[in-house]
């Protein structure tokens, strides 16, 4: 038989957890006063002290901003991975459900108002994405009646959502003065550039979603069976199906209204590793939370360093790399 | 006589359409119980009533002298394993990690399997003869070697009792018999109850103890197959003109349904 799970599980995230390690300390030191990749680890484990601009510049603003692309990028891949075996259709993305449509709507709003980016914007497109989550769910709960959440019911009553909230996006943005535009834009189209220090604390939210998912791993791997055979092998769907899909939408909310909508990482980053290491999400889900982190620390780095002023959205970059690598494992895997 | 599942006066309809009238059997552990009917006859529904995916509106499922709606999916799927009519295998999974997900309901919470698990599910698929496909991908099997993998994951399972949809539907003859012939064996070895849905008459009239026969939602006829597979009774409930003799075999019906050009022969 082939190496216990158990092994497998331990040597990946002990692989990718050195990626993401390394990956951070370099993101950390590149820009535009870049720092040399010793001299940071030095500072970072405390065995030199920097000067004043250095420190601020690498625990003020490089250290939080990385740790935010972390944890984006992770909730983002884990979020993409867990509705793509729920919803059994591999288009599926953390935002499927409607989730940016009602969050995107609730920050837009924020800035029309003139509230400051935090707490009002998170705070009002965390409000849109739960809105939109006890819509989709009790319209999926309630068209099956007493059977299981049909799957069908929720994708169609995302992708309705999603298209009604885009027409009131446009509306909002159609209204909207020139100079808020730009704002509302890069929002939409994800931005890490915002992060403050003192967000951070929000994302320890996220944790004990990355613990439930885990523990909830091989019911995802029957799952992908089809609702009955899992049943048969002693899932309780209905209630892992409803626990699965809350907790995982809670997680992107938390996620979207810190960063934006920033796409593609949902969707592909699932995928690399589905084609890379086969369909075991015991396996999947802590290769997909490692991956998407480095993935996403990587875009963030990139956006921050390419232009020659200014920063691009990562949003664009995610795509730009993330398709094309796609494409040539999807060809790979073929012969 | 100890009965392992007992149903009485089951009913269960869809919208207004009756799909299953007063259904009523019982099973003794260790038989082989085979349910046939034309299609549409309820056979699959009373299938899924009575391992519990399905909640019948009217009567009671008793497993093992307790009501199935008492029991936790987990501690029911401990007892009972089931081979469904169709298979997913659109996610490449090996057949190794599909066996062994036989053993899921006796897993702890993290779902981590230890040597003891591999162990039963090296048996189970050297028992149903795939031993050597272990690393192949679901969608590489043909229609014989995937459902000897699927019954390798049910015997993984461990259950008490084996429910069949139609096992046995799309393989020629000689897997058919693999097949009947691998669950037959499975019983006589490990006393585990049997219970099949098929078209197959003969198959039923060759390998049941009992057969069950239903239609439209109403059984027929419970009984040794002798009984059952009697001319009368089966070309009232599917509506064609049946032959029913004697196997060559000796001791068993044999149930030949009869093609318009043949009638003339018979009338």
């Amino acid at each position: 038989m082939n190496t216990p799970i158990g092994k497998k599980i331990v040597l990946t995230t002990f692989l990718l957890g050195t990626v993401l390690i390394l990956i951070s300390i370099i993101a950390i030191s590149a820009g535009s006063s870049g720092v040399h990749f010793w001299e940071t680890l030095a500072i970072l484990a405390g065995k030199t002290n920097p000067d004043s601009a250095t420190a601020t510049i690498l625990y003020q603003i490089r250290l939080p901003r990385v740790i935010l692309a972390a944890f984006v990028g992770g909730s983002l891949a884990l979020g993409g991975l867990v509705f793509q075996a729920l919803l059994r259709n591999p288009l599926a993305e953390p935002y499927i459900l409607g989730i940016s449509g009602g969050s995107a709507i609730g920050a837009i709003l924020a800035m029309l108002l003139g509230l400051s980016y935090f707490p009002g914007v998170t705070i009002f497109s965390f409000t849109g994405s739960l809105l939109v989550l006890a819509f989709v769910t009790t319209l999926a709960g309630t068209t099956m009646g007493n059977t299981m959440l049909s799957r069908d019911s929720l994708l169609l009553g995302g992708v309705m959502m999603n298209a009604f909230c885009a027409a009131v996006i446009m509306f909002l943005i159609s209204m909207t003065r020139s100079f808020q535009v730009q704002h509302i834009l890069y929002w939409l189209m994800g931005d890490l550039a915002t992060m403050q220090k003192g967000q951070l604390p929000i994302l320890l939210l996220v944790l004990p979603c990355f613990v439930i998912i885990f523990i909830l791993a091989r019911p995802m791997n029957l799952l992908l069976l089809g609702r009955e055979t899992a049943a048969a092998m002693g899932i309780n769907v209905k209630s892992i199906v409803m626990l699965l899909l809350v907790i995982t939408s809670l997680m992107v909310s938390i996620i979207v209204s810190l960063s934006g909508l920033i796409g593609f990482v949902g969707l592909v980053i699932p995928h690399i590793f589905r084609l890379l290491l086969g369909p075991d999400h015991r396996l999947l889900v802590p290769s997909c939370l490692l991956g998407g982190a480095s993935y996403l620390i990587v875009c963030d780095l990139l956006a921050r360093v390419l232009p020659s002023s200014g920063e691009l959205p990562v949003g664009i970059i995610t795509a730009l790399i993330g398709a094309p690598l796609f494409i040539v494992l999807l060809l790979r895997s073929r012969t | 006589m100890s009965h392992i599942l007992d149903i009485s006066n089951i009913s269960l309809s869809f919208r207004d359409k009756l799909i299953l009238s007063n259904v009523s059997l019982e099973v003794s552990a260790g038989e082989f119980f085979v349910i046939i009917g034309p299609n549409g006859a309820g056979k699959t529904s009373l299938l899924k009533v009575l391992s519990g995916l399905q909640k019948a509106q009217k009567g009671t499922v008793t497993i093992k002298d307790k009501n199935i709606l008492n029991y936790r999916r987990r501690n029911l799927s401990q007892i009972m394993a089931i081979v469904p009519q169709h298979i997913e295998v659109g996610f490449p999974f090996t057949v190794a990690d599909t066996v062994i997900m036989g053993r899921s309901p006796h897993l702890g919470i993290l779902g981590m399997e230890g040597e003891n698990d591999f162990h039963i599910a090296e048996e189970a698929m050297k028992f149903t003869d795939v031993s050597h496909l272990t690393d192949r991908k679901l969608f590489q099997l043909s229609g014989g070697e995937l459902q000897r993998v699927i019954i390798a994951r049910a015997i993984c399972q461990q259950p008490e009792i084996i429910l069949l949809d139609e096992p046995t539907t799309a393989l020629d003859p000689a897997h058919q018999l693999k097949i009947m012939d691998l669950m037959e064996k499975f019983r006589r070895e490990h006393g585990t109850t049997i219970i099949m849905v098929s078209h197959d008459l003969n198959l039923a009239s060759m390998y049941g103890d009992r057969v069950l026969l239903l239609k439209s939602g109403r059984v027929v006829k419970t009984g040794d197959p002798k009984s059952v597979l009697n001319k009368e009774l089966l070309e009232d409930s599917y509506g064609c003109r049946i032959q029913v003799d004697e196997s060559p075999l000796g001791g068993v019906a044999r149930v030949t349904p009869i093609p318009d050009k043949y009638l003339h022969n018979y009338d």
